[in-house]
């Protein structure tokens, strides 16, 4: 029956899929509560410069390690640095590092998923074995021991992520490159002599894209607990560059006295999280629903 | 229970109207449906997916799912109304009385438990039955239903029996309550025809023997024919015409049955004596109907009032009701082609049977090797799905290849095409070896062979546009310049009568036949010699599948192209091709001329086959071979005739021991057999027509 209604209206469903889809969402109310909550931190990254009173790195002598005051809404930090403009440019760090982190997870994964599915054999053998090699490892010991290894840096931050990202993406690529292998279009495309790498990339990516983009929500999420993870390790960005992980891991000796200190940058990686899973959620159910 | 009279139906619909809610709104799935099922009666509902055939089913048993609702009419079981009754008084007035057999019985039955534990459970649960007299009846019943070993079988699980036995389960388990009124949908459409017509003989004597009212709903003309004495015709979601089966079909009143009936090949049709009329245009949603008569738009015989008001369902004949104005008029007219169509009908090609053959396989062995089970011994273990198949095909000829499932006929045409790597034989395709795989062939050789495949739904790429589709192989293989390539695109969706409108669309807008339509185009588009079609039109509706088995003869006869043509629908392989090979378990048993297989001299195997064919035609009279047991396993064939173990005319151990010869009848016709050909030539015709 849907099959036979989908037909009625080409004209608006090709619009919604130039639009990429992504405006199954509007159905969703948790899938709006987590837009909402992104594209606010998203507008706060944009216009930092504008929205921050002080510069994320200027400190006042005066006032160190104080609550809420009328000259810094949500107090400072204990080098005296506003805690409002640091949390306002450390948003930008996070949004350009997480998502940046995941594609290249996505890509590397999306990659040898690709492979190992669509060969299957003694390759996909030796890939996903490689990739269990790496997952076996706890998450946050193969970051210390990369890091460590790399040092701390922006772009090892980055490097990290995609490493340990890149086995999860590549499993789900595979089982999805392992059901989409076997329709009828890809044998078409194999008595037409395709190249195996046309047929990956081609025939089998674009419609594996919609679990991958749900995914790739989901792992932002993650990365941005990882980045604040390893900022709290001190292995994250280096000081004085405005980083909520290292927020929280500062403000944590002064807990009893200023307890806020800690709350604000946990707020802003918990809601920025929250509100990423929330969409990711949303976007899953409105997608699935009709199928 | 019994208290009613038996002029009392069981099963009294009257006007029923089913609405679905979705996020358009109210979608009127089922209107104005009406029809009873009298007692020991089998009941047929006819009609073209989507026309709201089961969604009348599930309306009776209350299972319309959450966006569901019976918006009106009313239905009336044994005399008591259904409609508006709450859960629990509907679980009061129904009981265990109205039985429901689905299509896959894999669904109906849990893997997990024992056959014979969800038998019983059923009786213990609903009847109070103590376990021990559960246990008889249960087995009681398996013997009804001519489950052979019935004890065996209740120990097992779903998985270890076949298809055909589990629909055989499924319908003892529905018999065990004594259910007054028995839904089937579709029960048979899963399997293959030799084991659809046991199980359809065996649905005919239980509506003898337990004198239950049958509501069957089929698809198929043929099945609906053979076990139904009432037919009822639907269409988008109205009942347009009803009455007894012979009536249906020899003399149907409505515009819309008489085009269903046109346009079926029948056993024995082919394409040079006879036409498939497809009926024009296609079903119309149900968000989205026609405001006069649903079929007018679709009608030869439309006329200016049928637009205006709706025909009610009206009595024509005594037991006739028909849903037109002008049926009396229509049924005195003789039907003429209208122009438009007979413009598109399809002349088929001039085949000439002396071309020179441009496939040559002899001896072809394709065998899968599968991993033994056993850890220490390492025996190969080989299926063998193609095992010594020597075939011709000539320039210009459409060969048909017809078998159960499992019987070898895909695996050849993947060895073909290069899919599977075959393990022996000789492939000569105009002097060229295609015995090497796809990936190591040359362009050249990639491109005069192409396929087109069973599944509308997943032979599109759903990502790419139309145009796409059918451009890639023009790039690829370099039919045209690149500069022409989009004006050849619009040439071939012209071919495949598809306008320019299609070219943006993606595969999700088209509907099944249209579908189908594209992955010919792109079949076709690189100019191959040799089209393999892969149960073309299988999961198409009958209507959309005359349209496109028209198209397929059109390219044929316009590019000359050779086809190889793999389908299990005996109908259509008869009217399609010119050439039939008919194959058993890996081997070829019977192959020649398409109208010397459906006549004496026939293999045993073939005159089975012949005999379990569903025909859409009351007259018509088929012998009654049903073969027992399944196909062996590939694995571990029979030695000697692999036919051996399930064919009726086995004549002695000879069957057993030593391989058939092949006997000659002349014009290529060869029968794998070791009765003598004249023994052959004195078997009488399968299927005969009473006029």
């Amino acid at each position: 029956m849907a099959g036979q209604l989908s037909l009625e209206t080409p004209k608006t469903k090709r619009t919604k899929k130039t639009l990429g889809g992504l405006l199954v969402i509007r159905d969703s109310r948790v899938g709006m509560v987590g837009l909402t909550l992104v594209t606010f931190w998203v507008l706060v990254a944009i216009f930092a410069p504008l929205i921050a009173p002080y510069s994320p790195l200027a400190q006042d002598s005066s006032a160190i390690n104080q609550g809420p005051s009328a000259q810094y809404p949500l107090g400072t930090d204990t080098m005296g640095r506003d805690v409002l403009s640091r949390l306002v440019h450390g948003s930008r760090t996070i949004l350009l590092l997480a998502p940046l982190s995941v594609i290249c997870a996505v890509i590397v994964g999306a990659f040898l998923g690709l492979v190992g599915g669509y060969f299957g054999g003694i390759v996909d053998e030796v890939v996903m074995r490689l990739l269990d090699a790496i997952m076996a490892f706890p998450t946050i010991l193969l970051y210390l021991i990369i890091i460590s290894a790399i040092g701390p840096s922006a772009l090892n931050v980055v490097i990290a992520i995609t490493f340990v990202g890149a086995p999860g993406v590549a499993r789900l690529v595979r089982s999805l490159t392992l059901d989409i292998r076997t329709r009828d279009y890809i044998r078409a495309a194999e008595t037409r002599g395709e190249h195996p790498f046309f047929i990956m990339f081609r025939e089998i990516l674009p419609n594996a894209r919609g679990p991958i983009i749900i995914d790739s929500m989901l792992r932002v999420g993650y990365a941005i607990f990882s980045i604040g993870t390893l900022g709290f390790l001190g292995l994250g960005l280096p000081p004085p560059t405005p980083d909520w992980g290292g927020m929280i891991s500062e403000a944590r000796k002064y807990i009893w006295t200023n307890p806020l200190g800690v709350l604000w940058p946990a707020l802003a990686i918990s809601s920025l999280v929250v509100g990423l899973n929330l969409f990711a959620d949303g976007l899953r159910e409105e997608s699935t629903r009709y199928q | 229970m019994d208290d009613h009279r038996p002029s009392t139906p069981i099963l009294d619909v009257r006007e029923l109207a089913i609405s679905y809610k979705t996020r358009r709104g109210q979608v009127p799935a089922v209107r104005d449906v009406t029809f009873d099922i009298l007692r020991g009666e089998a009941h047929g509902i006819v009609g073209e997916s989507g026309c709201g055939k089961s969604t009348v089913a599930f309306g009776i048993v209350s299972f319309l799912g959450r966006n569901g609702r019976i918006v009106g009419g009313r239905i009336l079981f044994q005399g008591q109304e259904l409609v508006g009754r709450s859960e629990e008084e509907l679980r009061r007035i129904r009981g265990d009385r109205i039985a429901m057999v689905y299509q896959d019985p894999m669904q109906a039955l849990n893997p997990s438990m024992r056959l014979g534990d969800q038998m019983t459970e059923v009786l213990t649960t609903h009847r109070g039955l103590k376990l021990e007299a559960a246990r008889e009846r249960c087995l009681e019943m398996l013997d009804r239903v001519y489950m052979p070993d019935p004890a065996n079988v209740m120990q097992r699980y779903p998985h270890q029996i076949s298809g055909g036995q589990q629909q055989r389960v499924v319908i003892a388990i529905a018999l065990l309550n004594d259910p007054a009124l028995l839904i089937m949908d579709e029960p048979t459409t899963a399997l293959d025809v030799t084991v659809e017509a046991a199980v359809l003989d065996l649905i005919a004597e239980l509506q003898r023997t337990f004198d239950t009212a049958i509501m069957y709903i089929s698809h198929n003309l043929g099945v609906v024919a053979r076990v139904s004495s009432k037919v009822g015709v639907m269409y988008a979601g109205e009942m347009v015409e009803r009455a007894v089966v012979e009536r249906i079909f020899i003399r149907p009143f409505h515009p819309y049955t008489q085009g269903l009936i046109r346009c079926v090949p029948r056993l024995g049709m082919d394409k040079r004596s006879s036409h498939l009329y497809p009926i024009r245009g296609r079903v119309p949603s149900p968000s989205n109907l026609p405001p006069g008569c649903i079929f007018e738009p679709r009608c030869d015989y439309a006329r200016a009032d049928c637009s205006q008001k709706k025909p009610p369902l009206r009595e024509i004949e005594p037991g006739h009701w028909v849903r037109c104005f002008h049926a009396e008029e229509i049924a005195q007219t003789e039907w003429q082609v209208p122009a438009d169509l007979a413009e598109q009908l399809a002349r088929p090609a001039g085949y000439d049977p002396n071309a020179e053959p441009i496939l040559r396989i002899t001896g072809a062995r394709t065998y899968y090797r599968v991993p033994s089970k056993k850890l220490l011994t390492r025996k190969k273990l080989y299926v063998k799905a193609v095992d010594d198949v020597s075939l011709e095909v000539r320039k210009g000829q459409a060969l048909g290849i017809v078998g159960e499932s499992g019987c070898g006929k895909s695996t050849l045409v993947k060895t073909i095409i290069g899919m599977e790597k075959p393990t022996g034989g000789q492939f000569d395709f105009m002097g060229m070896d295609v015995s090497v795989p796809v990936s190591k062939r040359d362009l050249a050789l990639i491109r005069e062979l192409q396929m087109v495949f069973q599944n509308p739904d997943s032979t599109l790429n759903p990502s790419f546009t139309v145009a796409n589709q059918i451009a890639r192989p023009l790039i690829r293989f370099k039919t045209v310049p690149r500069d022409q390539v989009e004006s050849q695109v619009l040439r071939l969706l012209q071919m495949m009568k598809l306008d320019e409108r299609y070219l943006d669309r993606l595969p999700r807008q088209l509907s099944g036949g249209e579908k189908q339509r594209v992955g010919i185009a792109r079949a076709i588009a690189g100019q191959p010699e040799l089209v393999l079609c892969d149960e073309p039109v299988s999961a198409l509706d009958v209507s959309v599948q005359a349209a496109v088995l028209n198209l397929l003869m059109e390219i044929q006869a316009e590019l000359g192209s050779t086809m190889i043509f793999i389908a299990h629908d005996l109908s259509v392989v008869r009217f399609f091709c010119d050439h039939i090979a008919v194959m058993y378990l890996g081997q070829i048993a019977e192959v020649g001329p398409a109208e010397a297989i459906y006549a004496p001299p026939y293999h045993p195997y073939t005159e089975a086959l012949l005999s379990a064919v569903p025909i859409p035609d009351p007259r018509a009279e088929q012998k009654h071979i049903r073969l027992s047991g399944t196909v062996p396993s590939a694995l571990n064939p029979p030695t000697g005739c692999r036919f051996n173990t399930r064919c009726p005319r086995k004549i002695g151990t000879i069957c057993e021991t030593e391989v058939p010869p092949w006997r000659e009848e002349g014009h290529g016709h060869r029968i794998f057999c070791h009765l003598p050909l004249d023994v052959l030539c004195k078997m009488d015709a399968v299927v005969t027509v009473n006029q």
